[in-house]
């Protein structure tokens, strides 16, 4: 096994970002591309915390990765409730059959 | 081969297998709850960065609250007789094409790049002091607007959800 | 008595029938009574003829007086130079005479019609003919240059034909007419071709220029064939006009036209222009085409008189006659008795017109019946008629005391001393006999017409003779044919003044070469000068009356009273067998008919001439314009139609060309647009997932493109 170092993170952060774009793409439900987004966003959060360690920022980026916790905090509330208007809406969260503008 | 890099795999493999599940399995249930697992490895490799104070808030937050808010999300969104609550997909085709290239390409840049790195010794100091003050002088404007966000939010998610009389 | 005066009168004469046409033609029906104005015109014209014939013979009778004027000038021909064309009056004393014998029975004419025709339809129109005819025949005569001579001709023609065709509501009356027209084209085709040699090489028409050029040595084309042929192609004229073989078919189809008509042109005056054109191109006459135009005389007198022995209608018989007449004034001509032949027209024409005439009296007496057959005793019911008639076949007979027997004698004379002379003795042999048949048919006509009992009681009954206008110039004409006219001597003719001193031979202008032996020129000739006179604007010729020569006038001599002699045997031998055969009923006609049958036949069907010319001629054109016209309607019609086919052809291809080709096209490219169009729209899924998949794929395709990591 090779040494542990910034490009490992950088690595492990990669295949998590595909892999919630992946879910984001593939899904039907809109709380499972919901998810998808979730994980996207703690990819980039062990980006920046990567970075802090291994880079001259000092503790800057984790101060960012609290900030972008908080906002996904903020963004998740506001997701589902959305989706539990649409839910109420359409009678289902099925993102392919929600395509009426209007009732 | 330290135990730090053993640690490192351990967690990295359970972050990586739970997220994969995640966006792979038709259960939604099964899917929020490895997502749980997934936030889980994800705290550990926080701490093995040295950011401990981020690794707790990332649980506290990202679990206690963005989990279980998704939970119900689930629970409030399905036809909860259907004790299967399955879902399909789209375009697989597709996204497996476009996903695997992504990574492939980023990696391939990663680990291209020569990154200027730089040393920093392991403390037993906690972050948490740090960060705290570095809140409270360097990025106290973004703080301040945080907290106004999350009012908005709060309102809002409450104005949108809430049932129509 | 000027010859300005002389001149200008005869102008007159010629355009008053010219003015008497044109106002019976516009306004004929107008005027009441046209016709005696027609005849008061000619009657005007034959005085002023008189008194022009009397002016020249008594005062200018050695001159010639001519007039011309310039009518076209061309300055500047290519290869030929300077060209000009004279019209021109020459009173000269044949031309006199011709006036007064053409204005006379024109008149005459004129005068038996008012009562022949009355009643007809186209009255005024016939008279009104009848003057453009007279306009015409008087042009032939008048004239001093070959064109307006042959501008006249066409003229004749075409009167003739008019007149023939007068009654074209009858078929045959109008096959007639264009027969008579188209074989005298034939004929005035070599008469065109023979002027144009001339003229080609002379640069003139003018008579007198051309025959003085001759005269210097100056050949056409310098060479004596090519005079012999000029003179040839010229007679061709005379041979369709005077009705010689082979061109003789027309005469006696041309008896469909009105009797007085017959009279007047195919007796007296138009057949009569081919003799005196051969008269006047005499003295340019080869040798050898003076024995051609002798033996087409000969042979023309002795067919036309063995087809009149066995006719039956009264008007064919006259035309055969006059055929055979005119044979013997070519036959004339040709042996060189000029003066004699010039005679026998003069005589001829007034005592076939009275034969004419008188069966026209005859015709409408017995209500247009012309079989012979069906008359007898006719003598007493028209006095007048039949002995009219008898004096004129007396004439033509040959029976002394008449101007025929003059004329005829004359020619037999003739025609001997040419035998003697150069020792063609078949011409005097056939003449002869011919004279023989003469006497023989005209009197079997008399007989059969006004001898014996009649044959058709009803018609006899009805027949009375003709009123005054109609006999009186049967008696006129009768006593012209006596001999007291034309000299003192009833027996000689040579000492009378109209063979002395109006009308002799003139002396030839062709090379020495070219002459008959008899005619060469000797050295004991004696010739008449005259000199030069310029009368204001009108010249007066040389006279050109040169004696013949000395051979020939002793041969005549000798021959006069040896063919006087026998040309009294031989009439006496025809009329006494007509007696016998018709008359005393001695020898049976039938009988003689019966042993040479098919003599008698080869007779009675004109030696199937017709039908000669109808197998060969008529059927060769007509299969050549059937010919023609399948090649037209085929061929030519076929390529039209063959165009049409290929544009047809050629659109409907570029019609479907069109169709499936351009509109393929074009549908094709609508169908490639829809095609791209449904391909590209399958992006369109309005799914943010599919658009995250685009912007992943485009992202990577820019980091490829643009390599900021490598």
């Amino acid at each position: 096994m090779v040494q542990v170092g910034l490009n490992q993170f950088l690595i492990v952060s990669t295949i998590l970002f595909s892999l919630g774009i992946f879910g984001i793409v593939t899904r039907r439900n809109a709380v499972m591309v919901l998810m998808g987004i979730e994980l996207v966003l703690n990819s980039a959060n062990i980006n920046f915390v990567a970075f802090a360690k291994f880079g001259n920022f000092g503790l800057s980026g984790q101060i960012v990765a609290l900030f972008v916790i908080i906002l996904a905090a903020a963004e998740a509330a506001i997701a589902l409730a959305i989706v539990l208007n649409i839910y109420k809406t359409f009678a289902t969260v099925n993102v392919d059959e929600i395509d009426k503008l209007k009732e | 081969m330290n135990i730090y890099d053993v640690v490192f795999y351990l967690f990295a493999a359970i972050t990586l297998v739970s997220a994969s599940f995640v966006v792979t399995t038709r259960n939604i249930v099964y899917s929020a709850f490895c997502l749980l697992f997934t936030f889980f490895g994800i705290a550990g490799l926080y701490v093995l960065l040295g950011a401990d104070f981020i690794a707790i808030v990332q649980i506290m937050v990202y679990v206690g609250g963005i989990l279980v808010l998704i939970l119900f999300g689930v629970m409030l969104t399905n036809k909860i007789t259907n004790i299967q609550i399955k879902s399909g997909t789209l375009q697989l085709a597709p996204a497996v094409i476009a996903t695997a290239l992504l990574a492939a390409t980023l990696i391939k840049v990663f680990l291209g790049t020569e990154w200027k790195i730089v040393k920093t010794e392991a403390t037993d100091k906690t972050t948490a002091f740090a960060i705290g003050r570095l809140l409270m002088t360097d990025y106290v404007l973004i703080f301040e607007l945080l907290g106004i966000l999350l009012l908005v939010a709060l309102i809002g998610a409450a104005t949108i959800a809430r049932r129509e009389k | 008595m000027t010859e300005a005066l002389l001149l200008n009168i005869s102008l007159a004469i010629l355009l008053l029938p010219l003015l008497g046409f044109v106002t019976l033609i516009f306004f004929g029906r107008k005027i009441p009574g046209s016709h005696w104005l027609e005849t008061g015109i000619m009657l005007l014209c034959l005085l002023l003829s008189v008194y022009t014939g009397f002016g020249k013979l008594a005062y200018y009778v050695g001159q010639n007086l001519i007039m011309e004027g310039r009518w076209i000038q061309f300055w500047n021909v290519p290869v030929l130079g300077q060209i000009q064309m004279d019209l021109g009056i020459k009173l000269d004393n044949l031309t006199v005479i011709m006036l007064f014998v053409v204005t006379l029975i024109s008149f005459l004419v004129h005068l038996f019609s008012v009562a022949y025709m009355k009643g007809d339809a186209r009255y005024t129109r016939y008279f009104a003919y009848l003057g453009v005819f007279t306009f015409s025949m008087l042009g032939i005569v008048l004239t001093h240059n070959i064109l307006m001579m042959y501008i006249f001709w066409e003229l004749v023609g075409l009167s003739s034909y008019l007149l023939i065709g007068f009654w074209f509501e009858k078929k045959s009356a109008s096959d007639a007419s264009k027969k008579a027209f188209l074989v005298n084209r034939v004929g005035d085709t070599g008469m065109f071709i023979g002027i144009m040699i001339l003229f080609t090489h002379y640069h003139t028409f003018t008579f007198d220029a051309i025959f003085a050029q001759i005269a210097s040595g100056n050949l056409p084309f310098h060479s004596g064939a090519w005079l012999t042929a000029a003179g040839l192609l010229i007679f061709m004229g005379a041979v369709g006009k005077s009705a010689q073989f082979p061109l003789h078919v027309w005469l006696p189809d041309a008896m469909e036209g009105p009797t007085p008509v017959s009279a007047l042109i195919h007796a007296a005056t138009m057949v009569a222009a081919g003799v005196y054109l051969v008269a006047r191109i005499f003295v340019m006459l080869t040798a050898d085409a003076m024995l051609t135009i002798a033996i087409v005389g000969m042979v023309t007198s002795f067919i036309a008189a063995t087809i009149a022995l066995t006719q039956n209608d009264i008007k064919k018989v006259l035309a055969y006659s006059t055929v055979s007449q005119l044979g013997y004034m070519i036959m004339a001509m040709g042996v060189g008795a000029y003066n004699y032949a010039f005679f026998h027209l003069v005589t001829h024409a007034f005592f076939k017109a009275c034969l004419f005439l008188g069966s026209g009296s005859v015709i409408h007496s017995m209500h247009h019946e012309q079989d012979i057959r069906n008359m007898g005793g006719l003598r007493k019911k028209m006095p007048i008629t039949y002995y009219s008639f008898l004096i004129s076949t007396l004439a033509i007979s040959g029976i002394p005391f008449t101007s025929g027997f003059l004329s005829k004698d004359g020619i037999l004379a003739g025609t001997l001393a040419f035998g003697s002379l150069t020792g063609h003795w078949l011409i005097p042999a056939v003449a002869f006999l011919v004279a023989l048949m003469t006497a023989f048919y005209m009197f079997r006509l008399v007989i059969l017409t006004f001898h014996g009992e009649p044959r058709d009681r009803h018609k006899y009954d009805h027949a009375h003779e003709s009123p005054f206008v109609m006999a009186m110039p049967l008696a006129l004409l009768a006593t012209l044919s006596l001999f007291f006219w034309y000299g003192a001597n009833p027996i000689n003719p040579g000492t009378g003044w109209f063979l002395n001193k109006w009308v002799q031979t003139p002396h030839t202008v062709v090379p020495q070469a070219q002459r008959f032996d008899f005619m060469k020129t000797e050295t004991t000739e004696t010739e008449v000068e005259g000199n030069n006179k310029a009368v204001a604007g009108h010249k007066v010729a040389e006279a050109e009356y040169i004696t013949h020569s000395e051979h020939y006038m002793h041969a005549m001599h000798q021959a006069h009273y040896p063919a006087m002699i026998l040309s009294l045997f031989v009439g006496g031998i025809g009329i006494f067998f007509s007696f016998m055969m018709y008359h005393w009923k001695k020898i049976d006609p039938d009988k003689i008919a019966g042993s040479i049958k098919p003599l008698y036949n080869l007779s009675l069907n004109k030696w199937y001439i017709d039908e000669i010319y109808d197998a060969t001629f008529i059927r060769g054109t007509m299969l050549l314009s059937k010919f023609l016209a399948t090649f037209d309607n085929k061929v030519v019609d076929g390529i039209v139609n063959g165009t049409a086919t290929v544009t047809r052809f050629i659109s409907r291809a570029s019609g479907i060309f069109d169709n499936v080709v351009v509109d393929g096209f074009v549908n094709f490219t609508a169908y490639l647009s829809g095609l791209i169009g449904i391909f590209f729209r399958k992006f369109q899924t309005g799914k943010v997932q599919t658009y995250i998949v685009m912007v992943v794929f485009s992202a990577l395709i820019l980091l490829f493109i643009f390599r900021p990591f490598f």
